[in-house]
């Protein structure tokens, strides 16, 4: 154990663990909500269309934190009050892992919405319609042709989405999730150290930017195995 | 919806909303200022020039605002002795100083790595032109690359504006009373989460739209060399050296 920090080092370790699930159940979310918002996007279904569209406006228009608050309060209280006018009366809780994980995959699906959109857009037309006229059906055009090179094209903007999603994962820690911040703070409640915990929790986010940052280079590079470069 | 509450709390939302302006506009502008030469210094091949802007860039681009904010407001307390020696402590006390001195390095971080790219992507060939004409040092940074890799840099700067001005919400958790934090505070007061919440997000949704809109008019405006003449569109032959007259912003992109 490198950080000691008077016997509370454990406990920032155990924080990036939580952040580092956080992140990746988020992530997931977000590459599942990014391909639905790129197919509405893309799709010649105008209430689809309607729907991505505002969907990665207002998202992208409003500050992550205030989403997290609007998502993480207001939605039992709006569906309390929805339950209470019919004669409900019901308290709901969120988790705040799932309420956290929820809100960053909604947040950061938007962004990946433009991601996929862009990479389905550089596959050129033309492969599309030469795999339709000899048979193959559109899932399956999809699954085999599209699919694969939207991976590659999305890879460097993806890797962009999760570098400043796990950095956002800091926000969870505003509703009360026992991820590194927070563990941080509880620390400099108990030791008064408030500069050697915070340093040690933002080297924490450097390794994880900088691990990522060589996946990613990996990751790209074994994609554009197949490609020819000048 | 309990439209009587957002009428009754619009003048301090609004009030929270210009402090969210103030620090805005006072980061950015330390930050554009700042970057430039951050920028130059960054692709210096001298390593005692790159290396110390490589770092501060490093570290504020890999690690969360939130803990940058922390770290310069909570931390500095660690530090208190020291800062009370030199007399700034009473600087280093306020939220206000701390939330804008790290907002403003998180920006002049950002904008650094967005004019370096910028500055690379100015053409080798306007640079050894100039150079053959004897310009040099800083004059050549003056007349040709500065104004050409900020034009560059123009797209990725204006995101860069948008994400500044919505980071600036992290304020509201040390205590600043920003558009955010007021919303905080009068949700706390009365309950009515997704009226004030909404209300506040609609706010930061159209100031957003609308800076894009106006860094969109200016991009269209700077690049109308780029475009090709309505005529030559129209007859597929080289137009006349006379350009048409007309109003920049009206032409088809």
């Amino acid at each position: 154990m490198l950080i000691d920090l008077q016997g509370y080092g454990w406990m920032l370790w155990q924080g990036l663990g939580v952040t580092l699930a956080v992140g990746v159940c988020s992530f997931v979310i977000t590459i599942c909500l990014g391909l639905i918002g790129a197919w509405g996007k893309l799709s010649g279904n105008p209430v689809a269309h309607a729907v991505a569209a505002t969907y990665t406006t207002v998202i992208r228009g409003v500050p992550e934190l205030l989403l997290l608050l609007i998502i993480f309060y207001g939605t039992p209280t709006l569906v309390q009050n929805i339950g209470s006018s019919y004669g409900y009366d019901f308290i709901i809780d969120f988790n705040p892992f799932i309420a956290g994980v929820w809100t960053l995959g909604f947040i950061y699906g938007a962004f990946a919405t433009e991601v996929f959109r862009g990479a389905v857009l550089a596959v050129p037309v033309g492969q599309m319609e030469a795999a339709r006229s000899v048979g193959m059906s559109h899932l399956l055009a999809f699954r085999r042709i599209l699919l694969p090179q939207v991976w590659r094209f999305a890879l460097p903007g993806l890797g962009n989405v999760w570098l400043v999603l796990t950095k956002a994962t800091a926000l969870v820690s505003v509703i009360q999730l026992d991820e590194l911040m927070r563990m941080a703070f509880i620390g400099v409640g108990a030791t008064k150290l408030p500069f050697s915990f915070y340093f040690c929790a933002a080297l924490m986010y450097l390794g994880i930017t900088f691990v990522s940052m060589q996946g990613q280079q990996r990751l790209e590079s074994w994609a554009n195995r197949g490609v020819r470069r000048a | 919806m309990d439209f009587q509450i957002i009428v009754d709390s619009m003048p301090r939302l609004i009030e929270g909303f210009w402090l969210t302006i103030e620090l805005s506009a006072i980061a950015l502008m330390i930050g554009f200022v700042a970057a430039v030469p951050l920028a130059i210094m960054r692709l210096s091949s001298n390593p005692f020039m790159w290396m110390p802007v490589y770092g501060f860039i490093y570290f504020f681009r890999g690690t969360p605002l939130l803990v940058q904010i922390f770290l310069i407001y909570y931390g500095s307390g660690q530090f208190r002795l020291y800062l009370d020696d030199v007399g700034l402590w009473s600087l280093f006390r306020e939220a206000y100083f701390c939330g804008l001195l790290t907002i403003t390095l998180n920006t002049a971080a950002y904008t650094a790595e967005i004019f370096r790219g910028g500055i690379q992507g100015v053409a080798h060939g306007e640079v050894e032109a100039a150079r053959s004409c004897g310009m040099s040092g800083w004059l050549l940074y003056r007349r040709i690359i500065l104004p050409k890799a900020l034009r560059l840099a123009l797209p990725a700067y204006s995101n860069e504006v948008v994400f500044l001005f919505q980071s600036t919400s992290l304020v509201s958790i040390i205590t600043l009373l920003d558009l955010t934090g007021v919303a905080r505070i009068v949700v706390a007061r009365s309950f009515a989460v997704y009226e004030i919440y909404i209300t506040a997000g609609l706010m930061y949704l159209v100031v957003t739209y609308l800076f894009l809109g106006v860094f969109r008019q200016v991009e269209h405006r700077l690049s109308g060399h780029l475009r090709e003449r309505p005529d030559a569109r129209v007859t597929g032959t080289k137009p006349d050296i006379k350009v048409p007259d007309m109003e920049p912003g009206l032409q088809v992109r």
